[in-house]
């Protein structure tokens, strides 16, 4: 009962935070620069928390996100530019092939552990950007133009998707069994729990909501290059999970808002930017090791309510 | 219940069991006694399926079980305490316990055997919202073992249960340990507390560098000047 009911809080604070930027957009009282920000921050937030679910409640230490968000930008730029199809079919078409590649990659190198699986998916993610910087369809290093599809509608309707999956995959029984792959490999083992399976789940989970996400990021610009996709842009996604609190849901949305807040306002200064980018870090490493909101949710501070953020239910 | 036939392990190169052979009898405690790096837990990994024998076979109740995924055997009703007790250290009491029946689909005889845990345990269910990082080390004994009974199982393999607790603590748990047993669940213990696990076996086996060197009535063994040399300290 009292879970029905947060999730119907949760519904309505979600219609009320669309509605409210949606008229402000229509009323022209939010500049587009803002406009766009807010679609920045929304494209952000459905990173992190695609890999929150990999890395803070499956304890997959992946670091090649961006490879996955490069694969949905392109998918979903060719079908929109050279099939000239609708754009949420793009944007389907875009997470479906992710989570194919998050598959293919996933399978053989989830065998691996820490290091060795960072250093993995980090190469993983380097090579899907190499291996769009050499196909002439997409425009190799030059890049590929896009029509500025993209609107605040649909990165909320994106982003309210992916939180909701994300959360009730969370509190589910699949979602019990990946967190007891994070805190114990060997006695999930123990208990039957198929573990490679569900790494396999949650990293394909995972790479299809980053596709989803290059989606949205391609037809939000004008031109989208195999540049856009480095391993910084891997870091990036990867602070703000980390900096938000390994295993906590609302923390990566909160570090998301943040630090794309912060990195908007010093986009013209672009070294200035990551200089205050690693203060930011240090600091937060140095006071708060364990991230903005350690493995606790938004909603713990509200007594009693345990909305749908979920998996908060697992520690301090 | 249970027959081992000969099985060889290895770790890569290195060969940790060589041609082990037991059996395990319906209804029976028994023990497998042996000093630090004899290959206890690693026979105890292959019965659950973590580890495959490279040869050799593991019969359990008719069925062949050499080599099959641990969710199999799970299912099959041979539950796993591995060594070092291993709980899920960032959720709480209830939520490990949640997780040992896993595979479970009858609901209602899950809700039954959660009642069965907290009555064997009582201090887990004045803990069940505790996170069980911070319970101590005998507790989460006991809890590992719980869960391990959650998955409602004919046959329990404990990996040295009585590791690294207070003397008082390992008599507890060498006492729920019995009663498990009388309520009906078959033990394969694993033990370098050679003692404690005597008293309370039926039958044991002692092994030694990866072979099975002696084997017989619990008593027995106990009686055996050899056996109190190695592994009694000589009491
Ligand atoms: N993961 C492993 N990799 C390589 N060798 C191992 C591994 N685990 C155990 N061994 C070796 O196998 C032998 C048996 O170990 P183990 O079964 O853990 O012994 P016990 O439980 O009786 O102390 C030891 O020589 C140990 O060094
Ligand atoms: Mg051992």
């Amino acid at each position: 009962m009292k879970k029905v009911k947060g999730f119907w809080i949760y519904v309505v604070l979600s219609v009320v935070i669309y509605g409210v930027v949606q008229l402000l957009i229509n009323g022209g009282i939010l500049n587009p620069f803002y406009a766009n920000t807010l679609i920045f921050i929304g494209i952000n937030i459905i990173l992190a928390v695609s890999l929150h679910l990999v890395i803070g409640i499956t304890g997959q230490f992946s670091i090649g996100h961006a490879g996955f968000l490069a694969v949905g930008a392109y998918i979903s730029a060719i079908i929109t530019m050279k099939f000239q199809l609708p754009f949420p079919l793009a944007l389907l078409a875009g997470g479906i092939v992710a989570a194919l590649a998050g598959l293919l990659v996933g399978i053989p190198s989830l065998r691996l552990k820490g290091d060795y699986l960072a250093i993995a998916t980090l190469g993983f993610g380097e090579i899907i950007r190499i291996v769009f910087l050499n196909i002439d369809y997409v425009g190799g290093a030059s890049g590929m133009q896009v029509t500025h599809l993209t609107t605040w509608t649909y990165t909320f309707i994106c982003l309210f998707i992916t939180i909701t999956v994300i959360t009730n995959f969370t509190n589910s029984r699949h979602g019990r069994a990946c967190i007891s792959v994070r805190e114990n490999e060997i006695a999930a083992d123990a208990m039957g729990i198929n573990t490679t399976y569900y790494k396999v789940v949650a990293f394909a989970l995972g790479s299809f909501f980053a596709g989803i996400a290059g989606g949205l990021f391609a037809h939000n610009f004008y031109i989208i290059q195999p540049g856009n996709f480095g391993f910084l842009k891997s870091f990036d996604i990867l602070i703000f999970v980390v900096l938000g609190g390994l295993g906590s849901l609302s923390g990566s949305v909160i570090a998301a808002i943040l630090l794309t807040v912060v990195s908007t306002f010093l986009q013209d200064y672009p070294e200035t930017r990551m200089i205050i980018y690693s203060v930011v870090l240090v600091l937060v490493m140095l006071y708060r090791p364990q991230g903005l909101m350690g493995t606790r949710e938004v909603t713990d501070l509200f007594g009693k309510w345990k909305g749908p953020k979920g998996g908060n239910s697992y520690g301090k | 219940m249970l027959k081992v036939h000969q099985i060889d392990v290895f770790y890569g190169n290195i060969q940790a069991l060589k041609g082990v052979s037991l059996e395990v009898q319906e209804g029976e405690i028994v023990t497998l006694i042996g000093a630090n790096g004899a290959g206890k837990s690693t026979l105890l990994k292959t019965l659950s399926g973590l580890l495959k024998p490279k040869k050799g076979t593991i019969q359990y109740l008719e069925n062949s079980i050499a080599g099959k995924p641990a969710q199999s055997i799970v299912k099959a009703g041979i539950s796993h305490v591995p060594e070092g007790r291993r709980v899920f250290a960032n959720m709480t009491v209830e939520e490990n316990l949640q997780l040992g029946a896993y595979l479970r689909k009858d609901l209602q005889g899950v809700k039954q055997d959660f009642e069965r845990v907290y009555e064997l345990f009582p201090r887990l269910l004045e803990r069940k919202k505790q996170l069980s990082g911070t319970l101590s080390g005998g507790e989460q004994q006991m809890l590992a073992m719980g869960r391990a009974i959650m998955a409602k199982p004919k046959l329990l393999l404990l990996d040295e249960p009585s590791m690294g607790l207070a003397p008082l603590m390992v008599k507890t748990i060498f006492s729920i340990i019995e009663e498990i047993n009388r309520a009906g669940t078959t033990i394969l213990l694993v033990e370098q507390n050679a003692h404690m696990a005597l008293s309370i076996a039926n039958r044991a086996y002692v092994i030694e560098t990866g072979s099975v060197v002696a084997s017989g009535p619990a008593a027995e063994l106990q009686a055996s000047e050899q056996i109190k040399e190695a592994y009694l300290g000589g009491l």
